[in-house]
């Protein structure tokens, strides 16, 4: 990658996820229904320029719900679970992480043995068991998307910490009298702050992933939410006769987690040159 | 080394032992189980006749010594849809699994290798863009949409349904779901093995070997790959939860009836004692697939074996 001028499917990828944005935040002005509004009269119509009515721009399900408002509402919740999600991960992750490089002894012990045992159980699995056992709620379920890749941060904050508290600006403050609480907030944490947000943007991704795979399982938002994986299950039955109803939810999905891979690595490898990816 | 493999099994055993302690503790404090297992309208005798059958009356110690006790001997519960042991449920489902993800492993493995491999050894090239495009598009691309487009494209154009493969003896049939299934391992093995192998063919020994007059074959084959290897084989055992993880959806599109089908059925039901074996095995399987991709690196990496 030569210089900073960003490579044109970076710009794309911006340009898609900001189009993405606006639908989750202002799609809903787009159709006069309501998301949840059924018409007995207007069920599986095909999209607008395939034949359909133009009151539905992207066509009908099989309850006569109108499939861009519930796009855009999908994209509001897959949108506010991807971020918040990741967020969750991110902030116990480099937290846990953090503090066991400061305690070291038992509490590192605790939290290295934790990390073992989630890297030992996909997270997909995890969030299955926990919704067998509690009735699934949002709540429960962002933050069960929010332990997606925790133990990644842990591990990274861990070493980033380990390594910079031996740093000389570390003892020279330590020297100077400078607290404990200081010293990680003032100190070590802007100089390892890098390592989790190189992390995140891997992460996001994957959350984005996790929830409409969970979504599409059943198991992930319930009724009357909906998300961009929910939608996609209830299309898929009618594969044949009523493609747009999987087509348009899959395509922003995939676009949107491509997206999102892109900037990542572009901003990788602008933040940190010694992670550049040889291409 | 013997401490090595010590401490590595130490390590694994440790990491089980609090996983099937943690199953334990959630199941336990997750509400009354008795209430959770007996039919919906039970009347408050059946539910405590439910919790004696259980031993939830004992101490929780000994509640905790049982069901420690019962997974030693092989006694896993029974399911409470089907009245049949889990551990049976779940073997009649294994097969099918196993023949899903092994299929799903070989060929991510047979394409992503020499994928990477050609791009390394011709950078910067067009082939090299393709298929790093691949590699990127491999791992945005959700399994469930791949899945269905695989099922239209064979409905469309081959007149073949694909999303519906009951008989998991057919060879054939295990192909499309495979494909899905090893879709995201196949573009990260190709991304790591370019990346491995460009890391290694710049290395000192590599040139050396080059003035040496090693034809380029042998370079590759006996010098390079050696070493580009040994990441890779971390990769491999990285990339099994992921297939494990991916296969709970691949099985549901394609009708696949596997492990991963019983999963998310039993979830659905609230059939516990279904869903913490299956937990119990995935942890199982990815304690084990770490500890033996520790033992290959000691046969592979003697650096290792030396300390």
């Amino acid at each position: 990658m030569a210089g900073n001028s960003m490579p044109f499917t970076v710009k794309l990828s911006l340009g898609f996820i900001l189009l993405f944005v606006l639908l989750a935040l202002f799609g809903q002005a787009l159709s006069p229904h309501d998301f949840r509004d059924t018409s007995l009269f207007d069920r599986l119509l095909p999209p607008a320029i395939m034949g359909g009515s133009a009151e539905y721009m992207l066509g009908t399900d099989a309850k006569g719900r109108d499939l861009l408002v519930r796009l855009a509402v999908g994209a509001r919740i897959t949108l506010i679970v991807a971020i918040v999600g990741t967020l969750i991960g991110a902030v116990l992750g480099s937290l846990l992480g953090i503090v066991a490089a400061a305690r070291r002894g038992f509490a590192e012990t605790l939290i290295v043995a934790a990390v073992d045992v989630q890297a030992s159980l996909p997270i997909i699995i995890v969030a299955l068991f926990v919704l067998a056992m509690f009735d699934n709620s949002f709540m429960l379920f962002l933050l069960l998307i929010g332990l997606t890749g925790w133990e990644v941060y842990a591990r990274l904050m861990r070493g980033a910490t380990l390594s910079a508290k031996e740093h000389g600006y570390v003892i020279a403050v330590r020297a100077l009298g400078a607290s404990p609480a200081r010293i990680y907030l003032r100190h070590i944490l802007p100089n390892i702050v890098n390592v989790a947000l190189v992390q995140f943007t891997i992460n996001l991704p994957l959350t984005v992933l996790l929830e409409t795979a969970l979504s599409f399982l059943g198991l992930g938002v319930q009724p009357p939410l909906t998300s961009l994986g929910q939608i996609m299950s209830e299309g898929r039955d009618r594969l044949l006769t009523a493609w747009w109803l999987t087509a348009f939810p899959g395509a922003t999905i995939f676009f949107l987690a491509l997206s999102v891979c892109l900037v990542g690595d572009w901003l990788r490898d602008t933040l940190d040159p010694t992670l550049r990816s040889e291409a | 080394m013997t401490s090595y493999i010590f401490l590595k099994f130490l390590r694994a055993i440790a990491t089980l032992v609090v996983t099937v302690s943690l199953v334990f503790v959630f199941i336990r404090f997750s509400g009354d189980p008795a209430a959770a297992l007996a039919p919906p309208d039970a009347p408050q005798e059946v539910i405590d006749q439910y919790a004696k059958a259980m031993g939830l009356d004992k101490p929780l110690w000994q509640q905790y010594a049982g069901y420690i006790g019962g997974i030693l001997k092989g006694n896993f519960g029974y399911s409470i849809h089907t009245g049949k042991p889990a551990l049976t449920l779940f073997a009649e489902r294994l097969p099918a699994t196993l023949l899903l993800g092994g299929t799903a492993l070989l060929i991510a493995l047979l394409a992503g290798i020499p994928l990477g491999a050609v791009a390394a050894l011709n950078r910067r090239s067009m082939l090299d863009q393709v298929v790093m495009a691949f590699s990127v598009f491999a791992f945005a691309m959700p399994n469930f949409l791949f899945g269905l487009i695989l099922i239209l494209t064979g409905a469309l154009v081959f007149n073949v349904y694909l999303g519906g493969s009951s008989d998991a003896g057919n060879w054939a049939a295990v192909l499309p779901p495979a494909i899905t299934l090893g879709l995201a391992a196949m573009g990260s093995f190709a991304r790591f093995t370019r990346s491995s192998l460009l890391e290694t063919i710049n290395q000192p020994f590599m040139r050396a070997a080059e003035a040496r007059g090693v034809p380029f074959r042998h370079r590759l084959l006996r010098h390079a790959a050696p070493n580009a290897a040994i990441p890779l084989v971390t990769l491999v055992g990285l990339s099994l939860g992921s297939l494990i993880a991916g296969s709970v959806v691949t099985e549901q599109v394609f009708a696949w009836p596997g492990v991963g089908q019983l999963l998310v059925r039993s979830v659905a039901t609230r059939d516990i004692a279904t869903v913490q074996f299956i937990v119990l095995a995935v942890a199982f399987t990815m304690v084990l697939a770490n500890f033996t991709v520790d033992m290959l690196y000691l046969v592979m990496d003697p650096r290792i074996r030396a300390k």
